[in-house]
């Protein structure tokens, strides 16, 4: 063609070849961001449809009573009190279990392991722990705490078997923490003539509270929304007393809007949305704590 | 104190003789990693628990049901009282149908959402979208599980006539929407990864947007979106409520989505709410299906780990 015309170190970049091409680059790049952006918008719109209908059928059935009903065959006198109730003595038993395992982990980890192959396998473990599904956790806390400990389907079992369906995700979160404590500080501390233990407990541990609480309130709020385990312990639904210690049974939010979703009336889809609310709105002011926290501390360093 | 020629000196030096020489401190000292250590140990105790309780069960299992048939039987009808079938495989290929389907439906969404959200988007975009798609994240199965029985099933029996109250696709479609944040979050991770210079340089040549995202950043964060995909399968397997709710209770050895199933996950959940008698075939039998279940995961797991490994593109 028109090649033999230019000079040789021009024939490099067909000109004419690329401007032609160009104006459908131009349109696969508009046509893909628009997708790529709608795809991202599905993802929130589904988020949107899941919000709106759970609240618009449930919010009727929100009333005073429902927090003061225990569990009932009737759906508009069927109440949410004892599972309140027993998610939050659940609670109660997780947070000072899965906290105290969690950190002391973490600690031991990042500022007393040394690189050797146990400590390796440690932390390779910890990471197919997190991978393991809840509900085997829950064979786990039904062989082990309900009938080897003979602790039967009693808040103290489920507990212990939620902290360590949630222990990984706190130690990960706690690490991460603690790494970001800048060396400098430790430093100071020892050269302060402070030992390790004291730079622990009076300079590493406070630097790394705040990130620390944000991880283990986001892994609380997944244990208290987890169902598999507690089915799998036993933990019955239909309870009519509150529990007065932790070695009673007991039963759960999500155990309770199980129940009511599998019931055929179309009456007990709203008592189960009404159900679904208040673990939402529980969830919501979990996570709303972790954000503040996040947002009051960050980056102090 | 005691020496007033140098009295802030030998305060030093006395403090320090007076901390070395104490002997409670010094045991404090010593004693805190042990006892750390110990606490670390629990993780480690309860993978030995979950190995060894689940071993030591599906073995008693076995002794009931021959291990053969377990692995190759076509039909699972543990309730039956005069001929109770154990044979796996049409729990695995429930699990399988559901996993199918909740893997296409979230990886074009996931994958899409992540080149979106660290190709196109703006700092002050992502960084409200990002918190918002992780809210799906944090939603309780049992929450989607409930969505999938009452609005999407009958959204998609307005669709296609022949579909089941419990079906395969619904809660597959669901389970997809629940990873979907998964591989979103991860896949942004490993892109965001890749460092400007070589998008820069991409685009300096006359790349667009799109080009330097699948031709440049695609191919570079391959092993992280890989590892993402295969994690959140495994997440998709061993997803319970959402296939207890919506899946159905009636194991099938078939290809179709439009009947009802049952997956290992749901069979647990089945037996746990049952009364089947401590001792008997159909309790052994959770054990071994969570045997089962549990070696999926694990596989998927390591291969997310091998590919992570092995494709990691140092910069």
């Amino acid at each position: 063609m028109r090649i033999t015309e230019k000079p040789p170190a021009r024939v490099l970049i067909d000109r004419e070849a690329v401007a032609g091409r160009m104006g459908f680059r131009k349109a696969v790049n508009a046509a893909f961001s628009v997708l790529f952006l709608s795809a991202t918008l599905l993802a929130l719109l589904v988020l949107g449809v899941l919000f709106y209908r759970i609240v618009s059928q449930g919010f009727g059935h929100l009333s005073p009573a429902f927090f003061e009903n225990f569990a009932s065959r009737m759906p508009e006198k069927a109440g949410v009190k004892a599972a309140l109730v027993g998610s939050l003595w659940l609670m109660a038993v997780v947070a000072p279990v899965s906290l105290i395992l969690g950190i002391g982990t973490a600690v031991y980890l990042e500022e007393y392991a040394k690189k050797n192959r146990l400590n390796d396998f440690i932390r390779m473990n910890i990471s197919n722990l997190a991978g393991v599904p809840s509900v085997v956790f829950g064979l786990l806390g039904l062989t082990i705490f309900v009938r080897a400990l003979a602790l039967g389907n009693s808040i103290l079992a489920a507990g212990f078997t939620m902290s360590l369906l949630i222990l990984p995700v706190i130690i990960v979160a706690a690490q991460e923490a603690i790494r970001s404590v800048p060396r400098e500080l430790r430093e100071a501390s020892y050269g302060m003539g402070a030992t390790k233990w004291q730079t622990i407990i009076r300079v590493v541990l406070p630097g790394a509270v705040p990130g620390i609480l944000t991880g283990s309130i986001l892994a609380l709020s997944r244990a208290i929304g987890e169902t598999a385990p507690l089915i799998v312990i036993g933990v019955p639904v239909i309870i009519q007393f509150l529990p007065a210690g932790v070695l009673d049974t007991f039963t759960a939010l999500p155990m309770q809007i199980y129940d009511w979703a599998k019931r055929p009336q179309a009456a007990f889809q709203e008592v189960a949305s009404a159900g679904i609310i208040v673990l939402l709105a529980l969830l919501l002011a979990m996570n709303s704590v972790a954000v503040l926290i996040r947002n009051k501390f960050q980056k102090r360093y | 104190m005691g020496n007033p020629a140098a009295p802030k000196r030998a305060t030093v030096r006395q403090m320090i003789a007076k901390s070395a020489g104490n002997k409670r401190k010094r045991a404090a000292e010593r004693a805190v990693p042990v006892v750390l250590f110990l606490i670390a140990a629990v993780s480690v105790l309860t993978t030995i628990g979950i190995v060894g309780t689940l071993v030591a069960e599906t073995v008693t299992f076995f002794t009931k049901v021959p291990f053969w048939s377990f692995i190759t039987g076509r039909e699972w009808l543990p309730f039956s009282n005069k001929d109770a079938q154990f044979g796996i495989l049409p729990l695995i290929i429930g699990t399988l149908k559901v996993t199918f389907i909740a893997v296409i439906t979230a990886v074009p969404i996931g994958l899409s959402a992540a080149i979106y959200l660290s190709e196109y988007a703006s700092d002050n975009t992502r960084r409200i979208i990002k918190p918002v798609l992780e809210v799906l994240a944090g939603i309780p199965t049992i929450v989607y599980g409930f969505f999938a029985l009452t609005f999407v099933t009958p959204l998609l029996q307005t669709v296609i006539p022949g579909l089941k109250i419990f079906n395969a696709l619904s809660p597959g479609i669901v389970v997809g929407i629940m990873i979907i944040p998964m591989i979103a979050s991860l896949s942004e991770d490993a892109m965001s990864a890749v460092p400007n210079p070589i998008r820069e340089g991409a685009l300096a040549l006359g790349a667009t947007r799109f080009e330097v995202a699948v031709k440049v950043v695609l191919p570079a964060a391959l092993s992280g979106i890989l590892a993402s995909v295969v994690l959140a399968t495994s997440r998709a397997i061993g997803e319970t409520m959402i296939v207890s709710l919506a899946g159905g209770a009636t194991p099938a050895f078939n290809l179709g989505f439009t009947d009802s199933i049952q997956t290992m996950t749901a069979y647990i959940v089945q037996v746990s709410t049952g009364d089947a008698g401590y001792g008997t075939p159909i309790y052994y039998s959770i054990y071994a299906v969570g045997f089962t279940l549990f070696l999926f995961t694990l596989l998927m797991n390591w291969i997310a780990h091998r590919i992570t490994k092995r494709f990691r593109e140092a910069y």
